[in-house]
């Protein structure tokens, strides 16, 4: 693999290698740079329902945006969301992961059991929590006619506690997909280890914790990544669930940038808000890749 | 290449069958089980179910009457506007929109991750950079700027690109070109280099090692990326929604369209008989196939 | 002139004549009992008097979620036919950038100048002169549904107007009903607040807001009496907790609800239910304190195709959603009024006639989609759902909201 860089280079070295990346190189070059740029630009412009280039209005779109609630609740959902699901994620991922990992029977109906809800769609995911959540007929009901007259638990219709309801059910979608990649490190795990820490007579939980999971580190990156990738784009499930409701208590970023640049017409505030939703990103991730990729090169 | 142990369970044996430690695991293992597969068990007995029964209320009461009239009517006769031929419209088209993206997007990905392997030249590591960033990219940045894109290249090839299921096609391999070019690339990197090494000295080229080599000894990985593009694809609703026409919708926004037309009372059981019936080929693709992506991801996804 | 006309209806006649059957998709939002009736008579009427095809595109999820994939389509080059569209601003920027067919010969040859009444409805098709959509019909805002049975069941008498509305609320709470249904979305919360503003601020307070976008005014006297009102209609409203207009109308229908603020097309769902206006519900419009009546609707706008033959497709089926017939049995289906004042409507039920005579007095104002632009509108629809869903949202703060959302409008 080195010896590519060992070689002069030259353009057409690895011609063929070149122009099968192609697709790739475009891609990156112009997707995913070349509209990042043009929507990063057209943010700056007073862009109703067509592209104005030559309408420049420079930072008023992004104080309309930090100017408006329904921003700012969006911004904290997101926020809730965003970290409690990267935590529970990991944590149920992690646990269900190392209890499958315990040579116990049945590993494998337990684990289509954990993962099967990934193949179902947010959509889906969305409307069959909704139902479950439904006061008048799922969960608080059934628990009132078991006697509990006073059980309220009606989070999609109390704006205080509506997020939870997302969050219940963005879980139960994806930690199962997390667990199979814990899983698949677990696996990876040289058996002399787990003979050894017994040998020294460390306690199972102590292993994990600060033997197992430190060398797992490349799992933990991996799964953070792929959580963290599906936080921001949030959407889909929202949509599902409450359409933002009640009130505008889950709102979220995504839906907000959709509305704004298709329905209200205003295609310079989405372009705003979806800048600053790519800037939060980038806040957190180059201080991430700089770590990661910083220091040391592949050999 | 994954040996068959891989997968085997690695953790401390347990000693005793009724152990305590037994107990706690198997109720920890039963209880969160009960979490997972309740909404799947609510959806199920639900589409079971006929109106009334259904607003005498209790989502997780077993249906007392079993109808499949839900079922019917969800795939053959629900209604958007004028349109009474419920979901298998949808279906026909989720078809034809998946085959050729999965098709087109492993291809790309799979040959992309093997340059970035094997094949490195000046730029490629930037490249790549730039196509993980792009998966944290939030979709609605490019949205807009695509159907221009698409709207240009169209016109450049003479072709309809937009509303059509080519345009689709683009799309969902664009979108998913970022981790699977990654799953790809770490896996390429994972194959023993002396092979690739004698192979260039048998004078293999760039494609004939892909062909030969690579792709023979890839398969875990080519599974994983495959089950994660079917079910990727098939639930994708913002693209299918944004870049289609009413005649090549998918079934996901076939499914939005049914559930929200509510005419006088929403009809719980058919939403969710058409929720069910829309989820069906990437739930069986994970009970059929779920051993063989938890063997790819162990194989694949983890490394590097 | 008449040589212009006599040439464009021959024009159209030829094109028709020569023309292969097209097939036309048409894009709309109708999707609930009643409107999928409606369009259902669109359809009927085009296949059989034409020899082209309707192509249902219905997009469920109301004007929210299938505006935006009408609109991306149009700008990506692969447009529809026909779609739906309120008119007013919201096609605004379509059609200056070219995008939409000139329906100006069609609306030459059928005399819409003389038909279309009011006036008001064409005039917002109109872009410089030339016209680019086809108004169907009119619908009205303020409008509230009572429920017979639900005020049977409490005891008490249907109420005449908002303000025994009011005093009827804590009657039915007793009885366990919710006084006022109301659906989550969001333009619901701000049409019903649009209601409100007319029948108690006033004809001319509401028009200095909505057509001068006076700030001053939506920040006065007039209007904190709307948004008290609103705060108190909040409270009657808290235990409806549906998503769509319908399955609140539903509500009312079935009697767990007292009342439901929504235009006219609520008349549809009742129509379906098999309800009789005065015996199982009853309509007050302007609330029951101003007969004013907002004249917005839906038209059909026709995005530009290449195709000659699709075109002459379209203009055909421009001037068939005018034409008197297809117009009754469209808007008795639909519950909204004709946009020609030459029907005869003698299937009209008690509220489309209370309608039909306001509009003959020409008690009417132009409706919100007409004077505002989306983007007001959108910003307006995110402070009344805010405010309508959160009790500890004071009426005082939501109206300096409003007042600032007035004073940034164009």
């Amino acid at each position: 693999m080195a010896e590519a860089t060992k070689r002069p280079n030259s353009l057409t070295r690895n011609l063929t290698a070149k122009i099968a990346s192609l697709p790739m190189i475009a891609t990156a070059l112009v997707i995913f740079i070349g509209c990042t740029l043009w929507t990063i630009y057209h943010s700056f412009t007073r862009s109703r329902l067509l592209p104005a280039p030559d309408k420049w209005v420079g930072l008023d779109q992004y104080e309309r945006l930090w100017n408006t609630r329904r921003w700012l609740v969006s911004i904290e959902n997101l926020a809730i969301y965003g970290i409690c699901s990267l935590i529970l994620s990991l944590v149920i991922g992690f646990t269900l992961a190392a209890l499958l990992d315990q040579k116990i029977r049945g590993e494998n109906v337990f684990r289509t059991i954990f993962l099967y809800p990934f193949a179902l769609s947010f959509i889906v995911t969305g409307l069959a929590w909704q139902w479950i959540l439904n006061p008048q007929f799922g969960i608080q009901e059934v628990v009132r006619r078991w006697g509990l007259e006073s059980f309220t638990f009606d989070p999609l219709n109390n704006a205080d506690i509506a997020i939870y309801g997302i969050l219940i059910a963005g879980i139960w979608q994806g930690s199962g997909f997390i667990m199979v990649i814990m899983l698949a490190g677990l696996r990876g795990i040289d058996e002399e280890i787990w003979k050894a820490a017994r040998v020294d007579g460390i306690p199972t939980w102590k292993t994990y914790v600060f033997i197992i999971i430190p060398m797992m580190r490349p799992v933990f990156v991996t799964a953070l990544v792929l959580i963290a990738s599906g936080i921001i784009k949030v959407y889909d499930l929202v949509v599902a669930q409450t359409s933002g409701g009640p009130g505008i208590a889950t709102e979220v970023p995504a839906k907000y940038v959709i509305e704004k640049m298709f329905l209200s017409q205003n295609l310079g505030q989405g372009f705003a808000a979806s800048t600053m939703m790519l800037l939060s990103v980038l806040v957190v991730l180059i201080p991430w890749a700089y770590l990661e990729f910083g220091g040391k090169r592949r050999g | 290449m994954v040996d068959a142990t891989a997968i085997e369970p690695r953790g401390p044996k347990p000693k005793r069958a009724f152990s305590s430690t037994n107990i706690m695991l198997y109720g920890t293992l039963l209880l969160v089980s009960v979490y997972y597969l309740l909404p799947l068990y609510v959806m199920i007995v639900t589409s079971l179910k006929g109106m009334p029964e259904i607003r005498l209320g209790n989502v997780f009461a077993p249906p007392l009457e079993v109808t499949f009239e839900p079922w019917v009517k969800a795939w053959a006769e629900a209604c958007t506007g004028v349109n009474c031929d419920g979901l298998s419209r949808g279906f026909w088209n989720s078809v034809a929109i998946l085959i050729p993206s999965v098709a087109v997007s492993i291809a790309v990905a799979s040959v992309s991750g093997y340059a970035l392997a094997n094949w490195r030249f000046r730029g490629s590591e930037t490249f790549f950079t730039i196509l993980i960033f792009g998966a944290f990219i939030p979709y609605q940045v490019m949205i807009y700027p695509i159907v221009i894109i698409l709207r240009e290249l169209g016109g450049f090839l003479g072709i309809q690109l937009m509303g059509s299921i080519w345009g689709l096609v683009i799309v969902h391999t664009i979108f998913g070109m970022p981790i699977l070019t990654l799953l790809f690339r770490n896996y390429f990197t994972s194959v023993p280099e002396e092979l690739f090494k004698a192979a260039r000295v048998d004078g293999a080229g760039f494609w004939g090692i892909f062909f030969k080599i690579m792709v023979p000894m890839s398969l875990p990985i080519f599974v994983v990326a495959m089950i994660l593009q079917v079910t990727g694809i098939w639930n994708d609703f913002l693209f299918g929604v944004i870049y289609t026409k009413p005649e090549t919708y998918p079934m996901t926004v076939q499914l939005n369209n049914i559930v929200n037309s509510v005419q006088g009372v929403k009809e719980y059981n058919v939403n969710m008989a058409a929720t069910l019936l829309t989820g069906l080929v990437p739930l069986t693709i994970y009970f059929v196939s779920g051993r063989l992506f938890v063997r790819g991801i162990a194989a694949g996804a983890v490394k590097g | 002139m008449k040589t212009i006309r006599t040439l464009a209806a021959t024009t159209a006649i030829c094109a028709a004549g020569a023309a292969h059957a097209v097939d036309l998709e048409v894009t709309h939002w109708w999707t609930s009992g009643g409107e999928a009736a409606a369009v259902a008579q669109f359809a009927k009427a085009f296949n059989e008097k034409t020899e082209h095809n309707w192509v249902d595109g219905a997009i469920a999820g109301g004007g929210g979620t299938a505006r935006p994939i009408m609109i991306s389509r149009i700008l990506g080059g692969d447009p529809m036919d026909a779609t739906q569209l309120n008119h007013g601003r919201q096609a605004e920027e379509l059609i200056e950038a070219g995008l939409m067919l000139d329906l100006t010969d069609v609306a030459e040859a059928e005399g819409w100048k003389d038909i279309v009444n009011p006036s008001s409805l064409l005039d917002s098709c109109t872009v410089d002169g030339r016209i680019y959509c086809a108004p169907v019909n009119i619908h009205s805002w303020q409008w509230i549904w009572l429920s017979h049975k639900a005020y049977e069941d409490a005891g008490v008498d249907v109420p005449s107007n908002w303000d025994e509305f009011v005093a009827s609320a804590p009657a039915l709470e007793e009885a366990g009903k919710i006084p006022l249904a109301m659906g989550q979305q969001p333009w619901q919360s701000s049409g019903a607040f649009g209601v409100m503003a007319i029948a108690i601020a006033g004809q001319d307070a509401w028009s200095a807001v909505n057509i001068d976008k006076n700030a001053d005014v939506a920040g006065g006297p007039e209007y904190a009496k709307v948004f008290e009102a609103a705060a108190n209609a909040r409270a009657f409203a808290a235990k409806s907790n549906v998503q769509d207009w319908n399955q609140a109308t539903n509500l009312v229908i079935t009697g767990q609800a007292g009342a439901q603020i929504m235009g006219d097309w609520a008349q549809g769902e009742f129509q379906v239910a098999g309800q009789v206006a005065g015996e199982d519900y009853t309509c007050l419009p302007g609330l029951g304190v101003n007969e004013i009546i907002s004249t917005g609707g839906d038209a059909f706008y026709f995005p530009k195709q290449d195709d000659p033959e699709v075109e002459a497709a379209q203009k055909e089926l421009a001037a068939l959603l005018l034409s008197p017939e297809v117009q009754v049995d469209f808007n008795l289906a639909k519950g909204s009024l004709p946009i020609r004042g030459d029907v005869d409507l003698a299937a009209a039920n008690d509220c489309m006639k209370k309608g039909l005579e306001i509009l003959a007095s020409g008690a009417i104002l132009p409706d919100g989609n007409q004077t505002l632009s989306p983007d007001t509108s959108g910003q307006i629809e995110d402070l009344m759902v805010e405010f309508w869903n959160d009790p500890s949202y004071s009426a005082a703060d939501a109206q300096a909201r409003y007042a600032e959302i007035i004073a940034d409008a164009d």
